[in-house]
């Protein structure tokens, strides 16, 4: 049951960092993409288990 | 083209961040086992589903030439309280056993020692000097890597008293005793300990700790009622004879998970647990980083204890870790001493193994082997 709820959480993990690149293809502004760059940092290290 | 510069900066931040995150996670810290280690078993060697899991951590098993008793010394229940495991590491690398056995675990919570608190500004590992040019460990965090368990629930319920907890101490090793075998990983691992508690039939279980001088458990041993006298009578020879002065106080019986209550509960073991004072984790402390951690000094923690905010005293010359790692040893052998001549059958007499005063003045690099200096075929690594 455990490593099912671990495994749903990089599900989701993955779903979300799919959503911010989603956005930070569609933004305008350098700042902005800039932002969603750096929330995506974490995602992808928690994904690769780097952090 | 602008998104491709913005995707370039974010990976180079991804790619300099993991390198760091990787290299503090896979740090190999190398031990030269002394003349009274045997063997090295290791914790799933006594609980298999443990057994080649991140926290199958080592264990060192000293023996004497004749028999006596059992202690089992446990460093680095949390990590980021380093003295503890530099202490146990002081054991397993310069002790000789003339009776009984002593069990040691340099990383009770191995998974706690590869990952450093979110949000903390951590170093990733700290290095010992030594005459033959130091030794660096892994820094590590208070709680098992989110790597290795992942979520926390909403609230922690204690197994088996549903006591609830902190979430976050569900990763915790000193809040899960005295573990669950069908839980989470840190619930294995103290169930794990509490086997090999059972199994070998340990008469003295030592737990290592550091605190902040905040916080009102400080410079004392934590006593099991059962180890209340043991405890006591350390507290006077210390304070006597050692140079520094600790305290006693009695584990609380409505606190749960905690080694000092629960290994006492639920095993035939004394359980102690040692607290010496740690500047690096007090929330008034100002640059968090290898010197305040190694020093112990910081004018922040010094004004707050002007400020009668402390439960430790402290000035200038902080509390370094010499000073820190000498309190635990020096306990450790007056614990062994008043035990031997009391239970005599049940002894565990050891040498070899520096008190305060020669830490403080040497150094713990002093006691740490350098490990080119041995075949590599001795070496254990944590």
């Amino acid at each position: 049951m455990n490593t099912i709820v671990t495994v749903l959480y990089y599900v989701l993990t993955a779903y979300i960092a799919v959503l911010i690149v989603w956005n930070f293809l569609k933004r305008k502004s350098w700042q902005e993409e800039l932002l969603y760059v750096i929330v995506l940092i974490p995602f992808v290290l928690r994904l690769l288990r780097l952090k | 083209m602008r998104k491709l510069v913005s995707a370039a900066i974010g990976t180079a931040l991804a790619v300099f961040a993991g390198i760091s995150f990787h290299h503090s996670r896979h740090l190999r810290e190398p031990v030269v086992p002394g003349p009274a280690v045997s063997r090295v078993a290791t914790l799933g060697d006594y609980f298999a589903p443990l057994k080649g899991t991140i926290n199958d951590a080592n264990i060192y098993i000293l023996e004497g030439k004749e028999p006596g008793g059992t202690v089992l010394l446990l460093g680095g229940t949390h990590p980021e309280e380093p003295a503890g495991r530099l202490a146990a590491w002081i054991f397993a690398e310069n002790a000789e056993l003339r009776q009984g056995r002593i069990l040691l675990v340099l990383s009770a919570n191995r998974s706690g020692t590869t990952a450093t608190r979110i949000g903390g500004a951590y170093p990733a590992d700290f290095t010992i000097p030594t005459a033959w040019g130091g030794q660096t460990f892994r820094m590590g965090d208070r709680w098992s890597n989110p790597l290795d368990q992942w979520p926390d629930p909403e609230v922690y319920l204690h197994y088996p008293s549903r006591q609830q907890l902190a979430y976050v101490d569900i990763r915790n090793l000193n809040r899960c005793f005295p573990g669950r075998p069908d839980g989470l990983l840190t619930e294995r691992t103290c169930y794990a300990i509490c086997e090999l508690i059972r199994r070998e039939k340990v008469d003295i279980e030592i737990d290592f700790h550091e605190a902040e001088l905040q916080y009102p458990v400080i410079s004392t041993i934590v006593a099991h009622e059962r180890g209340a006298d043991l405890a006591a009578a350390a507290s006077m020879f210390i304070s006597s004879l050692e140079g520094f002065a600790i305290g006693v106080e009695n584990s609380p019986k409505a606190l749960r998970g905690l080694s000092h209550r629960e290994i006492g509960d639920a095993t035939g073991a004394i359980s102690l647990l040692l607290e010496a004072p740690e500047p690096f984790l007090d929330a008034t402390r100002g640059r968090t980083d290898r010197r305040l951690l190694l020093t112990g000094r910081d004018p922040f923690v010094v004004r707050a204890g002007r400020r009668g905010l402390l439960f430790e005293k402290i000035d200038e010359k902080g509390w370094p870790i010499d000073v820190r790692v000498g309190r635990h040893t020096s306990t450790v052998l007056q614990v062994l001493e008043i035990w031997s001549g009391d239970h005599p059958d049940r002894a565990v007499v050891v040498a070899g193994v520096p008190r305060y005063a020669e830490v403080v003045e040497k150094g713990t690099g002093a006691f740490l082997k350098d490990p080119k200096s041995v075949d590599p075929g001795r070496l254990s690594f944590e």
